[in-house]
């Protein structure tokens, strides 16, 4: 990689490396004191952050192109290059990233082997954020497919009772997904290089590629596929609650709030640009099966005994309002869900963390075993308090700004979907009330009354998430303004080749913190 | 005389003129490394015949490593030639020497070289003396470079000969395993008749061509129009149908699971790279070059079996509680890909599965020597079960297994991708898109069998192990004094030139409590069952980390590797 080529430092590419470079040092850390190996990896980790936290702020706010764009051919014969970039969508998604990493390494230390658990955290990390600052489709690709690697090991090796099961499951679904996209990629390429005797796979090349409208639709099936298992949409889930659930507390952070977002952010990414015309034509099917996930989220979600269980299926209910704010296809619903990514990947790792230290204490996170948690552990409940009340999506905090948007912006387009999916809200509101009435309320048994409250590492660790949860619920507005260039011209670029206008009230996000102003009495 | 002819004059039929016996000009460099892997063969045969006593072992292995690897070294030199002065054939046309046949040169010989390494340690372990699996090893990889090198079905069939009959033996040259011999006679009898119909494919080539030679065939075939093609087309379909056996795609994979169940492990690695990069070689070459025009008749055939061969090989991988079993139905798999890049019947495609060849050849031979080491004594012990909680025992070993699994699955960032993705990339560019799509699909059913057998590896052992023998405890010591004392086990302080496996290995080396004394209170204390670390010889450690070094180093790094087989091309493409 030649560096001095760029103008600038190459922020991308450090923020890939560091933390991979990072993994292969920790994994050279043998015979080092567990701690110290600790104190590696979460530095890494912070290194990370505060070279994302640099990135974000020398953005250019009103700019809705790709920046820090880096380009080097890698395998010239088959067209693969290193070609990353951010724009107002991808950089939240890497701050996501980079954020998590540390609070999940610091927050959900494995007790045992820790020298491997934190190298393949770290080679997760680096291949997370590679997947979302890759313009190349291939090199996107190869970041996606990576990210199961680390993953399928921290299940299988860090996990619960059926944990090899759930690895295998994981990682088969999602092997299965993918190989219908690397098909649609290279096919895209073939379609690309027959128009312009180029073999390339890079995105912004690629978007002006002329498609017929059947290749479109097929195209965008074969990308859907993989990014709807990945994400996941609501047939394609079936693998979701058992990874999550069976996954050690750390690695259930980062595939529910980090992993599930590659297939998300590929939606938006790879398959609105490239397939605009079919994301159009099929939009309401997708929608369709968005509020089919939210309202079978919240109904199984009611159902469950079992904490994590129950974050599973409102995240798959979650996942279900992004991709209607996607689908949408308006600023404001495409704001919201970008937005709701950000915020349900903070909320679920909230929940995921407060799980595990409730199963560090109690060995169990059936509510029924749980039952008055909060006389023993007032600040545990007070925390868990207030990311339930941002998943439920209480004014205020970050959930209901996301959420508003969504529903605002679907509302104006595709009414009755948005009717159907408020329902799903209701029903968030109900199982997680539920949960915590049964899990935190009521009398404590006796050897509930034992345990112990969050300790002051461990407040230090969540404070970061409630602060950002209560923050973008009060003032949004900075991400909303880097978001909203890039989703303009992503939808701009729709609008344009499908020749259907948006309404004119959803081109701007408006910031539900003005709206509720403005309707309060 | 001969050498006053100018190169054009010297066609087959212009051979024997009037009274003079026509003696065609050779260009040694051409069939060097098969001299050379002959030569060495006898050399050997006859080093052990001379000596009163059976030679020693590693006299042997370092025999044979040196012919392989001045074979090696002599392909680079041809790669070079044939880059800079262009391919050409010798001997009267009944050689070609071009990119793909230098580059089946060099795999070949890298195969051998590996296989001796592996060997070795498994002989010394079962206590066989002498040179006969090395000198057998040779003859078998020279026959498949001459199939590579073949302008003439004649030479295509000699080398093919030569390649399987020292198979046949190699298959039983463990007389003591009653399966060994069992395996032989299967693979010798439909291997026999497999030879029978492609022989009588030539035949009929011939008969509606005139030639056996490959340029010629081509040649006549794109100036000529057959009115009734049918003796030309049954012709080539029993070549096929032979070349298919050789390849073991479905419907004529049927010996391959007992066989690379019954012959020993070495022996398996290295046929599956050698017997299938040879079959391939000569396949390509056939089918591209000289059957070229006819491709809209032979690639709805090739992509038929292309779908039967992938979906057969990953479905009855998933069933097998075998390592070796599975193993074989995954090259049937692998094999499925590399059809991808011959039914594209392009330059594209040749050198995507020239590619393949390449990177699975190391997969495989990796993938073997690590079975070779978890048989044990005896070599037998290949249930899967015997792979849990390996990597408790012996990390470096458990990684380097499984990064050589996951290569095979497809991976990013390992050759295993790359291979994936350029015979889909060439099968798009030939229009079949059903078919990569149905290759890929059959990527993930295959993902499930390398990744049981990395979850098992991974399983700690508080489940109860299901039923295992453990005869080990016994077996080790007698192991480590017949592998001669100086063969160390994966220790700290391993051999050289595998710094990168050791690399990648430290990503997951448990702190073992040697290692470790007492560092952290949960560590260790769970694991103090008895453990029985097998002895891994240096030979094989030495070849594991070579393959997992290169399956990782060109995954990252692809572009010296994606070039070579991009060069590799054909002498001749339609």
């Amino acid at each position: 990689m030649v560096v001095n080529q760029l103008p600038h430092f190459p922020f991308l590419t450090v923020l890939v490396l560091l933390p991979a470079g990072g993994a292969l040092a920790v994994a050279l850390m043998v015979n080092v004191r567990r701690q110290v190996t600790e104190a590696v990896g979460i530095a890494v980790a912070l290194a990370t952050l505060g070279f994302a936290i640099a990135t974000t702020v020398l953005m250019h706010t009103g700019d809705g192109g790709y920046q820090f764009v880096s380009k080097h051919v890698w395998a010239a014969s088959i067209g693969v290059s290193w070609f990353v970039g951010v724009d107002g969508i991808s950089i939240f998604l890497v701050l996501l990233a980079a954020v998590l990493f540390p609070i999940a390494l610091a927050g959900a230390r494995s007790r045992t082997d820790a020298r491997p658990f934190i190298a393949w955290m770290l080679l997760l990390e680096a291949a997370c954020i590679g997947s979302f600052i890759s313009l190349d489709l291939i090199l996107f690709f190869l970041f996606f497919e990576l990210t199961l690697v680390p993953a399928y090991f921290i299940i299988a090796n860090w996990g619960f009772a059926r944990r090899a099961y759930a690895a295998v499951k994981f990682f088969v679904y999602t092997f299965l997904g993918s190989a219908f996209l690397l098909v649609g990629i290279v096919v895209l390429a073939f379609v690309h290089q027959h128009q312009t005797g180029v073999l390339t796979f890079s995105l912004p090349a690629l978007e002006h590629t002329r498609l017929a409208s059947s290749t479109g639709i097929l195209l965008f099936l074969a990308f859907t596929a993989a990014f709807a298992v990945k994400a996941p949409l609501f047939p394609f889930h079936t693998w979701s609650p058992d990874a999550y659930t069976e996954a050690p507390a750390g690695g259930s952070m980062i595939l529910s709030a980090v992993l599930a977002k590659l297939g998300t952010y590929g939606i938006i990414r790879f398959d609105l640009n490239l397939f605009p015309q079919a994301s159009r034509t099929l939009g309401p099917l997708l929608l369709t099966l968005a509020v089919i996930g939210i309202l079978y989220g919240a109904l199984v979600a009611c159902a469950q005994n079992d904490l994590k269980r129950l974050v599973a299926y409102s995240s798959l209910a979650q996942i279900g309002f992004i991709a209607l704010g996607t689908f949408a296809l308006t600023t404001e619903g495409l704001v919201g869900g970008v937005l709701l990514m950000v915020n349900h990947g903070l909320v679920t790792a909230g929940f995921f963390l407060l799980i595990g230290w409730i199963y560090e204490r109690r060995g169990s996170w059936q509510v029924a075993e749980l039952g008055g948690l909060q006389t023993p552990a007032p600040i545990m409940a007070a925390a868990f308090t207030v990311v339930m009340m941002a998943s439920i999506g209480l004014p205020g905090l970050n959930g209901f700004v996301s959420e508003f948007l969504v529903l605002a912006g679907t509302f104006l387009v595709h009414r009755w979907w948005a009717v159907a999916a408020t329902i799903g809200v209701v029903g968030a509101a109900l199982y997680l009330l539920w949960a915590y009435q049964q899990a935190f309320h009521g009398k404590p048994s006796p050897s509930v009354a034992q345990t112990r409250d969050l300790g002051w590492n461990e407040r230090i660790v969540i404070a970061p998430l409630l602060v950002l949860i209560v923050l973008l619920g009060v003032y949004p507005k900075p991400v909303i303004d880097r978001i909203t260039p890039s989703v303009n011209r992503l939808v701009d670029r729709v609008e344009q080749v499908t020749n259907v206008r948006q309404p004119a009230v959803a081109t701007h996000a408006t910031p539900p913190a003005r709206a509720t102003n403005a309707s309060a009495p | 005389m001969s050498r006053h002819l100018s190169e054009a004059a010297k066609h087959a039929h212009h051979a024997v003129t009037s009274n003079v016996i026509h003696v065609p000009s050779i260009r040694y460099l051409g069939i060097l490394p098969v001299i050379v892997m002959l030569g060495g063969a006898v050399v050997l045969l006859g080093m052990s015949s001379l000596v009163k006593r059976p030679l020693r072992l590693r006299v042997a292995t370092a025999t044979t490593l040196i012919i392989s690897l001045t074979a090696f070294g002599l392909a680079w030199w041809q790669w070079a030639d044939v880059q800079s002065r262009g391919p050409y054939t010798t001997i009267d046309h009944a050689v070609v020497v071009d990119g793909l046949a230098v580059l089946i040169t060099v795999l070949v010989t890298a195969a051998m070289a590996l296989s001796a390494l592996v060997a070795e340690g498994y002989l010394a372990r079962e206590g066989i003396d002498g040179a006969e699996l090395h000198v057998l090893a040779m003859v078998s990889a020279a026959g498949a470079i001459l199939m590579a090198e073949a302008n003439d079905l004649v030479i295509v069939f000699l080398g093919l000969e030569i390649l399987s009959i020292a198979l046949y033996v190699l298959t039983a040259f463990n007389h003591k395993r009653t399966e060994s011999g069992e395996a032989a006679l299967k693979y010798f009898v439909l291997g026999g008749f497999s030879s029978a119909v492609f022989v009588y494919g030539i035949a009929l080539t011939y008969g509606a061509t005139g030639t056996t030679n490959l340029t010629q065939i081509a040649s006549f075939l794109s100036h000529n129009v057959l009115v009734h093609d049918g003796v030309l087309l049954a012709g080539m379909s029993l070549l096929l149908v032979g070349f298919a056996f050789k390849i073991a795609a479905v419907p004529f994979h049927m010996w391959t699971p007992d066989v690379y169940q019954g012959a020993p492990s070495p022996v398996t690695g290295f046929m599956a790279a050698v017997a299938k990069a040879g079959g391939f070689a000569a396949f390509l070459r056939v089918f591209v070059s000289s059957f070229g025009v006819l491709a809209s008749d032979w690639r709805p055939i090739i992509y038929a079996l292309a779908i039967v061969t992938l979906v057969v090989g990953a479905g009855l991988a998933v069933v097998q509680r075998d390592i070796k079993r599975m193993l074989a139905y995954s090259s049937i798999n692998h094999a499925g890909f590399v059809l991808l890049g011959l039914q594209a019947a392009t330059a594209r495609g040749v050198s995507s599965a020239l590619y393949y060849l390449f990177a699975y050849m190391f997969m495989v031979i990796g993938s073997f020597a690590v079975v070779t080491v978890m048989g044990r004594m005896g070599d037998a012990d290949h249930d899967i079960s015997s792979y849990r909680g390996l990597a408790k025992r012996q990390p470096l070993l458990a990684l380097a297994f499984a990064v050589l699994l996951l290569a095979q699955a497809g991976v990013p960032f390992t050759t295993g991708f790359l291979t994936k993705f350029q015979v889909v990339i060439a099968s798009v560019d030939g229009h079949s898109v059903p078919l990569a799509v149905v290759a890929m699909v059959s990527a993930a059913v295959a993902a499930f069998f390398y990744l049981r057998v990395t979850v098992l590896m991974y399983a700690t052992s508080d489940e109860p192990s299901d039923g295992v023998p453990d005869a080990a405890p016994t077996v080790t010591p007698a192991l480590v004094g017949a592998a001669g004392g100086g063969r160390t086990m994966w220790s700290g302080t391993d051999a050289a030139g595998e710094t990168r496996t050791r690399l990648n290995a430290a990503l997951l080396m448990e702190d073992d409590a040697s290692a470790e004394p007492a560092s952290d209170e949960v560590e260790t204390t769970t694991e103090t069952e008895e453990v029985t670390r097998i002895p891994v010889p240096v030979g094989a450690a030495v070849a594991i980390g070579i393959c997992v070094a290169v399956t990782v180093v060109f995954g990252i790094i692809p572009a010296p590797l994606v070039d070579f087989a991009h060069r590799a091309t054909l002498l001749f493409l339609p």
